[in-house]
């Protein structure tokens, strides 16, 4: 999709009536189209290189990529500075805000900085809890929680002003985030939450792996049943599974992730197990696409980013759309300035 | 103690009708506060409200309690401090990621919501960051101070605690 009021493609977009950013993602979900956003596993490297590489492997089917802030707990390059490398040629990332390892004065910086460098979007995090990482032995944060940050950086973004009241000369523009579960208890309360999450300023959803078609419809409907349809994008989330053994892994191990026994079954019983984890992926993409009140699809594809591609093509949802990226209407530039001058 | 606590989740609805009494002549007996000074008041009522609500809610004394907005389960008990929970980690069981001995405290907080009056909709009131300077501070004599200070419109958007 490309804008006629796009100056230079990659660059910020002027910020409609009714947008709070200038980014495309916003962009493609206002204006209707199903939106594909991925996550970038942040290098545990300080070679901007290894991110250019793994974000150039999204190229063409993706809106927004997902810096994440220490997901698991695990200790990466930080999404601020993945987000500021990616920004530099254009790419549109979801800078992640985890609460786990900052106070509100340095999540605020971040918010700031973050705008500065062209993030558009922002995806506010609780974070998962330190004992789940590399180390357990650090000291947790969590300062604010996802819902106090929604406030902040709305605060910060709508009254030009710090938590404190002290006021910003130029105020961020972005577009705010949240995560959701539907997967997990409390399932009647899944919807209210993120009706507070709305309320405490969050223009988009990001969900946690869907697995389950049947518990996905159910939680739209409470959404569409308290009144929160066409409120928020809910962008679904969803992964190829590599093994049966990995998906019995993943259920039993990684809090939060609920995987139906037939999906196990599925993948037990398939020949190329790998296959078949990207078919039921493109499976549930299709049928997520159905359902009402869904914008798009957070692709998650955990050390199998290279599958991203084939996965939505294969879905496919973009319906002939090329989301754009470096290099798609104009021969792409190599950052030379990265290269090492000895 | 978490029996206790439990328990008193268990009587969310007691509780809050206790409390909203409590908080009457709590908040009533402002002259004798003002005549003992709220500073000098400050330590032994909050040695005391530790000891009370420690046993019954496993009180963390953060000192801006929001017990009426989270069903009487105490939130500085989840290991992620969510005032606004639960979060996405929750277990199939209904148990907490970080420690999975423990019921989510949210998971109980919105069980303990259903039973109560106010309760059942102040739990969808987001709650804002806390003020770390409040640790260790008594909630009540917060109360009293806070509702004598401004002639508040009675109800509505004020956020009782416990």
């Amino acid at each position: 999709m490309t804008f006629d009021d796009e100056p230079v493609p990659g660059y910020p977009l002027p910020i409609l009536p009714g947008h709070t950013s200038p980014g495309r993602l916003e962009r493609v979900l206002r204006a209707g189209a199903f939106a594909v956003t991925t996550e970038l596993d942040p290098p545990d490297s300080a070679d901007p290189e290894d991110v250019y590489k793994r974000a150039r492997i999204f190229d063409g089917y993706v809106d927004a990529i997902n810096a994440t802030d220490g997901s698991g707990a695990n200790c990466h390059m930080s999404s601020l500075a993945v987000c500021a490398l990616l920004t530099r040629i254009g790419y549109a990332p979801v800078m992640q805000i985890s609460c786990r390892d900052k106070n509100r004065i340095a999540i605020q910086g971040d918010i700031l900085g973050g705008a500065a460098m062209g993030v558009a979007n922002m995806l506010c995090l609780s974070g998962d809890g330190v004992q789940s990482g590399d180390h357990p032995q650090a000291k947790p944060v969590f300062d604010l929680d996802c819902m106090s940050l929604l406030t902040i950086g709305r605060t910060l973004r709508d009254e030009h002003k710090f938590q404190s009241g002290r006021k910003l000369t130029f105020a961020p523009r972005v577009f705010f985030g949240a995560a959701a579960n539907p997967f997990v208890p409390p399932f009647e309360w899944r919807a209210d939450r993120i009706a507070k999450k709305v309320d405490a300023g969050a223009q988009f959803i990001q969900t946690q792996y869907c697995y389950d078609i049947p518990r996905l419809k159910s939680f739209m409907q409470q959404v569409e049943d308290i009144g929160l349809a066409g409120k928020v994008f809910f962008l679904i989330g969803v992964g190829p599974l590599r093994t049966a053994k990995a998906a019995e892994w993943m259920r039993t191990n990684v809090p939060g992730i609920h995987i139906p026994d037939s999906v196990v079954k599925r993948m037990a019983g398939a020949e190329k197990p790998a296959q078949e984890g990207r078919q039921i992926c493109i499976d549930l993409i299709q049928e997520i696409k159905e359902i009402k009140g869904i914008s798009g699809v957070h692709v998650m594809a955990y050390r199998q980013e290279d599958t991203v591609a084939e996965i939505i093509d294969k879905s496919g949802v973009l319906n002939g759309r090329m989301p754009w990226y470096p290099g798609r209407d104009t021969p792409y530039a190599s950052p030379e300035l990265f290269k090492e001058t000895t | 103690m978490y029996a206790v606590r439990k328990w008193s989740v268990r009587h969310s609805r007691g509780m809050e009708i206790f409390y909203s009494a409590f908080e009457r002549v709590f908040v009533g007996m402002h002259p004798l506060w003002k005549a003992i000074g709220y500073e000098r008041a400050e330590k032994p009522i909050a040695a005391l409200e530790k000891v009370v609500k420690g046993f019954l809610f496993d009180c963390k004394m953060c000192g801006q309690c929001v017990l009426s907005s989270t069903g009487m389960s105490c939130p500085m008990n989840c290991p992620k401090n969510i005032r606004n929970g639960p979060c996405g980690g929750v277990r199939a069981n209904g148990n907490c990621e970080v420690k999975p001995e423990m019921r989510c405290v949210w998971v109980e907080g919105f069980a303990g919501s259903e039973r109560m009056l106010e309760g059942k909709q102040a739990i969808r009131v987001v709650q804002i960051a806390v003020d770390r300077r409040l640790e260790g501070k008594s909630s009540w004599l917060k109360v009293a101070r806070d509702k004598n200070a401004t002639p508040s419109p009675s109800g509505s958007n004020m956020r009782k605690s416990s």
